[in-house]
């Protein structure tokens, strides 16, 4: 491990030791070491739930640290503590964070935007100084290589160029620290590579870049340094040239992924859905689902990879009748769904678990017995009365099932931690009693045990015969979960394997179809 | 299980809740006591009928503004429609139904002219509905278009006049129309008892229905409703339907009491419904409150109002007072709120510990 300050012109510039981070119900970070170099690209890699995120919102003082310490080193590289007690402070100590949403006023323009909060103003601060915001904008801009006139409102920017501006804001205040969390999730090749150019150049400047992705081919392509966590614990920290590819996925999954993911191969029966040229247009010309189709067989898992964009989320809310243009025959246990109507899809047996748990799974405002029900209210109603009785034997039979840490049914669904709330979405969907189970990335931002519980409830379920769609975004999730993997780029079934012949590398390139990300290296 | 722990995080905490929780109601026996020591003649029969009278009519329209307010929404044109259902009314009753094509002039018996006003307080409402589910107008924008639209139409019905002495004719068949204001039942005003029948429904459907859930859900998240299965269009539809028939039913009531119809009844009604929601603890985000709660604020208000007319506070002073309290309130309901989400925050993570400590 590189311990001097002095090594091809970079110096240590910043470090954290011993942080830990408690949240209610969830340890996000233990006891965790993170070296800055400055001039460097500092990769953090990890699953979601890891801990990345924490840990670089502890460095940008949006979150605060429960133990630990931040140090800064100077130009003599003497060590100063320091405590952030909000991102005002860390942008005082020169630390700079590009936030993996956008965070843009869409219809101010891009020299407002870049300005925001810390306006030139003229006269006692009186009046912004519009021309002169103008003119910095166009200046940082053109040091990201972008031509984009200061004057355009943000919403008519391609999404690429959005992330410039989002970075632009950040480098305008001379950053010594960028943190950059996951900037090319929602990018295209060519402005992943602009991307790349303007960290190239920054580096150069001497600027300390701190990266945070998923896609391990980036990671090779641009990472000086790399630090891996795993459950909230450091696992490696190391030079990018020191470690293999094979040895940073290891690291990051940590054990045998088949055991940790208890997959299995399901005994699989009868079809249940088919799909048949489901297609949705896209805005503008084009399609986000082109032409796909494919079936679902009573106890199988079926895994859908695809990377941002694909149109995964896309699919699994055409088939709930989410979208009006969508086209395409659904046909569910030999009945053809054609009603674009969710509460129909439910009552015939399809049922979601939705990507985004908190804006479209649950109901804050509700008690957990209340969010369990909401979606199989018909099945304890007597004419219009509710039977509570029958609900509530129905809320603990669930409770119990899905192993839900809750102290009372009646507790507000906001006191639990992610892992139980997501049990909770997943409990609502079996009480309508489903044959088709499509889950959204289910294990979106909860912790390891709560993960495992997921798996098992997946492979559970399917041993009982329901017929599973799991969609993710963690290629290893889908891998050892699925008896069968399609695999989805721009919006297409690109490949089909069996759990035999599929292979990472195999699902990776399907994925990449399209995108020409094979040409980075 | 719920009460053992309950029991296990110690009384203080407790007891302090329950307090919160009842805030309203404590606020409205305050209220009530301090004026039947300083106001003479306030503890009386007379009185306490006609407070309940008043009060009646608040909470008949706050309960349908609940449903909105619940729902997610809001609805300012609640004051119009009961003007205009008013004017409606009152013509229908003093020049009757004109059908220039025909020749002819329809007079309805009183009952079907109720029942006709009635269906077009729900029929406005479900004009704010379509305007919001099908249309995507925001609801303040939609209903305060309707505020604006219904008030001129009770205006246009009579050029701006009263419609006088609402007797009816027996010769036409139409009297009885004051009954509906000045009637009683068991010595009890009518309004009272509409407006008891309209609450046990309303409390009912809202917490023991389907429906009254499908509310709540609405209000607390529209995307995770859709995708649950509930028809948000149809339930937001329900609601503002509901206001409008509450509101009708309000116009008819203040037409009756007066025995005359003038355009500018119900004027900033609408306000006085959302304060008395509000004072009942219902949060305006939506998803979060009750009818009983709406209840308990109407009757505040009106306690408060008859009250400060009592010991002789001028009326500047009870519009400056009014408002006070529903600060006061929202106040209280926001630390309530904060409270109560730590308290089970810490119950939660309390079991989650101990249930950790143990495996």
């Amino acid at each position: 491990m590189p311990e001097d300050k002095q090594q091809n012109g970079s110096r240590l510039i910043m470090e954290a030791r011993g942080i830990t981070k408690v949240f209610p119900g969830t340890t996000a970070l233990q006891d965790v070491d993170f070296k800055i170099y400055s001039g460097k690209v500092n990769v953090l890699v990890g699953e979601n739930g890891a801990g990345k995120s924490t840990l670089m919102k502890i460095i940008a003082g949006i979150e605060q640290l429960t133990a630990g310490n931040l140090y800064l080193y100077d130009d003599d590289g003497e060590p100063e503590e320091v405590s952030f007690g909000s991102t005002r402070d860390a942008v005082k100590k020169g630390i700079g964070i590009v936030h993996q949403e956008l965070n843009l006023f869409g219809d101010l323009d891009v020299a407002e935007n870049i300005f925001m909060n810390k306006e030139l103003t003229k006269y006692r601060s009186a009046y912004i100084d519009h021309a002169g915001q103008a003119e910095k904008a166009t200046a940082v801009l053109a040091k990201l290589g972008q031509r984009i006139a200061p004057g355009t409102p943000v919403r008519d920017l391609r999404l690429g160029q959005q992330q410039i501006v989002e970075i632009a804001k950040t480098m305008i205040e001379e950053p010594k620290i960028l943190i950059m969390d996951e900037p090319t999730s929602a990018l295209s090749i060519q402005e992943v590579q602009i991307l790349f150019r303007v960290i190239d150049d920054l580096k150069r400047h001497g600027v300390a870049i701190v990266y945070i992705s998923h896609r391990l081919e980036e990671v090779k392509v641009i990472g000086d340094y790399i630090t891996i966590l795993r459950d909230a614990r450091l696992i490696h920290s190391s030079e990018v040239k020191d470690v293999e590819m094979a040895e940073i996925i290891e690291k990051m999954v940590g054990r045998d992924p088949k055991k940790f993911f208890s997959g299995q191969a399901h005994e699989t029966g009868e079809e249940l859905l088919r799909v048949q040229d489901m297609t949705l247009p896209r805005y503008g010309g084009g399609y986000t689902l082109d032409h796909v189709s494919f079936s679902v067989h009573k106890g199988e898992v079926l895994g859908i990879y695809g990377l941002m964009g694909a149109g995964r989320t896309e699919l699994l809310e055409s088939l709930m009748g989410g979208y009006e243009k969508a086209e395409g025959e659904i046909w569910l246990d030999d009945e053809r769904l054609d009603q674009k109507d969710t509460k129909d899809r439910i009552s015939r047996g399809l049922v979601l678990i939705p990507e985004e748990r908190q804006r479209e799974g649950l109901f804050l405002n509700l008690a957990v017995a209340e969010n369990l029900t909401m979606s199989s209210l018909s099945r304890y109603t007597k004419w219009i009365h509710i039977l509570k009785n029958l609900e509530l034997k129905h809320v603990l039979e669930m409770i119990k099932a899905m192993s839900i840490r809750v102290v009372a049914p009646s507790i507000s669904i906001s006191a639990l931690s992610g892992g139980n709330q997501q049990k909770v979405v997943i409990g609502k969907a079996l009480l309508t009693k489903p044959k088709v189970l499509l889950m959204d990335e289910p294990t979106r931002g909860i912790d390891v045990g709560a993960k495992s519980d997921v798996f098992q409830i997946v492979n559970s379920m399917a041993n009982e015969g329901f017929g599973i769609v799991l969609v993710s975004s963690e290629l290893e999730e889908v891998w050892s979960m699925s008896d069968r993997i399609i695999v989805l780029s721009k919006g297409k079934i690109t490949a089909e394997f069996n759990r035999s012949e599929a292979t990472e590398e195999k699902i990776r390139k399907a994925s990449e179809i399209g995108h020409g990300i094979a040409n980075l290296a | 299980m719920a009460t053992k722990t309950d029991s296990k995080m110690g009384t203080g905490v407790s007891l302090g809740m329950v307090l919160l929780k009842l805030r309203s109601l404590i606020a409205l026996l305050a209220v009530f006591l301090v004026f039947a020591f300083i106001a003479p003649n306030f503890l009386t029969i007379g009185n306490l009928v006609s407070m309940a009278k008043h009060s009646a009519i608040w909470a008949i329209l706050a309960m349908g503004m609940t449903y909105v307010i619940l729902g997610g929404g809001i609805d300012l044109s609640v004051g119009s429609i009961a003007g205009l259902a008013g004017m409606l009314a009152g013509g229908l009753i003093v020049q009757g139904l004109r059908l220039p094509m025909f020749g002819i002039v329809i007079y309805f018996h009183t009952p079907m002219i109720i029942l006709i006003i009635l269906l077009v307080g729900v029929l406005l409402g479900a004009f704010n509905g379509f305007l919001i589910t099908k249309l995507g107008v925001a609801p303040f924008i939609a209903t305060l278009g309707l505020l604006y639209m219904a008030r001129g139409f009770a205006m246009l019905r009579s050029g701006g006049m009263t419609f006088p002495n609402l007797v009816g004719d027996p010769a036409l068949g139409n009297t009885g129309f004051p009954i509906l204001g000045a009637g009683t039942f068991l010595g009890l005003p009518l309004v009272v008892w509409i407006a008891i029948v309209i609450a046990v429904v309303a409390a009912y459907v809202s917490r023991k229905t389907p429906m009254g859930r499908h509310v709540y859900a609405v209000g607390g998240n529209e995307d995770a409703a859709l995708l649950t299965g509930i028809r948000v269009n149809r339930v937001k539809m329900g609601t503002y339907m509901f206001a409008g028939f509450t509101a009708a039913l309000t116009g008819l009531v203040l037409a009756s009491q007066l025995v005359a119809s003038h355009p500018a009844t119900g004027e900033s009604y609408e306000l006085t419904a959302i304060a008395a929601v509000v004072l009942g603890g219902t949060s305006l985000s939506g998803g979060r409150g009750s009818v009983g709660g709406s209840i308990v604020g109407a009757l505040i208000l009106g306690v408060l109002n008859d009250g400060l007319v009592m010991v002789g506070v001028s009326s500047f002073w009870q519009t400056a007072i009014k408002g006070m309290v529903v600060v006061m309130a929202v106040i209280i309901d926001q630390y309530q709120l904060r409270k109560q989400n730590e308290a089970a925050l810490k119950q939660q993570t309390t079991a989650d510990a101990t249930e950790a400590a143990v495996s």
